[in-house]
């Protein structure tokens, strides 16, 4: 990353975390998109990919995370991943991933 | 020796309490309540997801929701997360001014959000869908409810630090605690994120 971008160790330079926010309002405007627009079978993993490209980021760069200490990281993800697989496995218990 | 101590005190006082890992224990702390905080809002999310059918008598959730409405509420929130993080970067720079001024900011556009929420769960209520109507109903008032509490405690964070930044009562490092206020606000927006995919745009 360029010495314009980049503020230390702390993060971005406000024109970055701008360029961020800008990104994340195109993709949430896409988003909006589909629920007039009909992306057929695009419809579900579009939004999906959409939704976690917008996690990532805000986590990444307004969090933070790409730029401080791995362990916190892994905290955060540890937790993350443990509420995924949980009620990943309790969904499907309920059928609910079969149509 | 003393000149050392010395040194490693001011550093601590200037960057909060390290642990062993070198790392601040304030933000060690706040990252791991973040994480169990995943553990919360996966429960309710999912709760949701195999509710969201179970209209009853009540209305369907296609029905009642007003997606250009809820997209603004979105954006708006969304944008309280760049307002923040520049918060945090003015506070970096010990700009005072900046901070407050970008706390405020965060704080108007978390009211809005609120706001937003309050005016949707009057119009549901008015159109049939109660807290006891349906399962649906029920799942989605804890869910989005769940989230407006967590946003109503990020506003008042936000306005308790501009307080204790205008009277001076930080004796620690001041961006760190701005910061820890960030993570907070960045979380609950990120749990939007998911809330108003899973929850708004991918119908029941």
């Amino acid at each position: 990353m360029s010495e314009t971008t980049e503020h230390h160790d702390h993060g971005m330079s406000d024109a970055g975390y701008i360029k961020i926010a800008l990104i994340l309002a195109a993709i949430t405007a896409l988003e909006v998109s589909t629920y007039y627009v009909d992306f057929g079978p695009l419809f579900m993993p579009s939004l999906m990919i959409m939704m976690i490209v917008k996690f990532v980021m805000v986590v990444s760069y307004f969090m933070h995370l790409k730029f401080d200490s791995k362990l916190f990281s892994f905290l955060f993800y540890t937790g993350l991943g443990l509420a995924l697989f949980v009620y990943i496995v309790a969904l499907a218990t309920f059928k609910f991933f079969i149509a | 020796m003393a000149e050392t101590a010395t040194h490693a005190a001011d550093h601590a006082a200037d960057h909060g309490h390290h642990s062993s890992t070198g790392l601040s224990n304030n933000k060690l702390a706040m990252w791991l309540f973040l994480g169990s905080e995943c553990l919360l809002f996966g429960g309710l999310i999912s709760t949701y997801m195999l509710y969201r059918g179970r209209v009853s008598d009540g209305p369907h959730p296609s029905q009642i929701y007003d997606i250009p409405f809820t997209s603004v509420s979105s954006f708006v929130l969304l944008m309280s997360s760049l307002t923040m993080v520049l918060a945090v970067t003015s506070a970096q720079r010990n700009d005072d001014r900046r901070t407050n001024l970008w706390l405020t900011v965060t704080a108007v556009l978390g009211a809005t959000f609120i706001g937003g929420q309050v005016y949707e769960f009057t119009t549901f209520i008015r159109e049939g869908l109660g807290f006891t109507t349906s399962l649906f109903g029920s799942s989605f008032y804890t869910l989005t409810g769940f989230h407006g509490v967590h946003v109503s405690v990020g506003v008042i964070m936000l306005l308790s630090t501009m307080g204790i930044i205008k009277k001076n009562k930080i004796t620690g490092n001041k961006s760190e605690v701005v910061e820890l206020v960030g993570l907070y606000w960045h979380f609950v927006d990120i749990v939007w994120i998911i809330i108003f995919t899973l929850v708004y745009l991918i119908p029941a």
